[in-house]
């Protein structure tokens, strides 16, 4: 009786905090000073029409290098505990149900439209809305439906580790260069910024983003390969 | 913000909670990772009326395909390496 008295005591307390936060809500009129700064500026220092993209890869970049950072260190953290309960070797695959047909044939059509859409939005991040965090998340759908249809197929860890590191390693160093190069760290102005709209334009960024996709894409992938490959010993 | 996109918005909103309860509600656990799984959809759809798409494609790809996936995934090994 007096847990639930608790209970809905916390649950009212947390509505009149929501309430108060949510009560007193006004819409901004007009953009504060650091967002009209990136309104404005967002064609001729970035070139990116896609202003989102372009904040979140040059001027927040680091931010997304933290957030990229931080779902690393989650990967590392299950592989490393995970690896305790690691399968037998030559026992792997025996106890796994049959997918059935559905699901394996429809694997077998959807997941190369699935990588495919993966690339797009990635590629496009700077156009259009999207890059590299979302289009990697969509690769490593591509590669769950993939284990989630064939239970026994194993992706190589070494391949998905390397491709991490390699990307990881590759935007640092970007960053880098922008650092010597261009105004700062992961300042897109080491690439000429090109036609604005055009596939190939505002400087790095259709280059971080492609790193980013494959980091985050091999990030996730490995998350869920250390989940399907562990076995209760 | 038209009418027409308040009403949607309020219609999703709501669905979003209506979801978010059944999840809570129901004793089954498929219907509750379904349904849990609806809440973001809608949120997703929810971003997208909000004119926020970048997000919308994180939320639904995450938050409604990934977990989602994972969840099933999960209740997949658990329901093979249970009967041991």
């Amino acid at each position: 009786m007096i847990r639930h008295v608790v209970v809905a005591l916390l649950v009212a307390l947390l509505g009149i905090a929501f309430w108060t936060l949510t009560a007193g809500y006004l819409p901004d009129a007009e953009l504060n000073r650091t967002a009209a700064y990136y309104a404005a500026h967002a064609q001729d220092e970035v070139g990116a029409p896609n202003i989102v993209t372009g904040i979140i890869v040059t001027w927040r970049g680091l931010d997304t290098l933290g957030e990229v950072t931080v779902l690393f260190l989650t990967s590392a953290v299950i592989a490393l505990v995970l690896t305790q309960s690691k399968t037998p070797a030559g026992a792997t695959g025996a106890g796994f149900l049959p997918s059935g047909e559905l699901l394996t044939t429809g694997t077998r059509m959807i997941v190369p439209l699935i990588v495919l859409l993966g690339a797009y939005v990635i590629m496009n991040g700077h156009l259009t809305p999207g890059g590299g965090f979302q289009g990697g998340a969509i690769l490593a759908s591509g590669a769950l439906l993939t284990l989630l249809a064939e239970p026994t197929r194993r992706f190589g860890h070494s391949v998905i580790a390397r491709v991490e590191s390699a990307s990881g390693l590759t935007y640092v160093l970007v960053g880098l260069a922008g650092m010597m190069i261009a105004g700062g760290f992961l300042d897109n102005g080491i690439l000429p910024l090109g036609r604005f709209g055009a596939m190939l334009s505002a400087g790095a960024i259709p280059l971080i983003s492609v790193l980013i996709g494959l980091k985050v894409g091999a990030e996730f992938s490995s998350i869920l390969e250390s989940l399907h490959e562990t076995e209760d010993a | 913000m038209s009418v027409l996109m308040l009403g949607l918005a309020i219609a999703l909103a709501l669905s979003m909670v209506a979801a978010a309860a059944v999840a809570l509600i129901t004793r089954s656990t498929v219907i509750a990772v379904l349904a849990a799984g609806l809440v973001s959809l809608f949120a997703s759809i929810f971003f997208v009326v909000l004119a926020a798409p970048d997000v919308a494609m994180t939320e639904a790809a995450i938050g409604s395909g990934l977990t989602t996936f994972l969840f099933f995934f999960t209740m997949g090994r658990i329901r093979r390496e249970g009967g041991k």
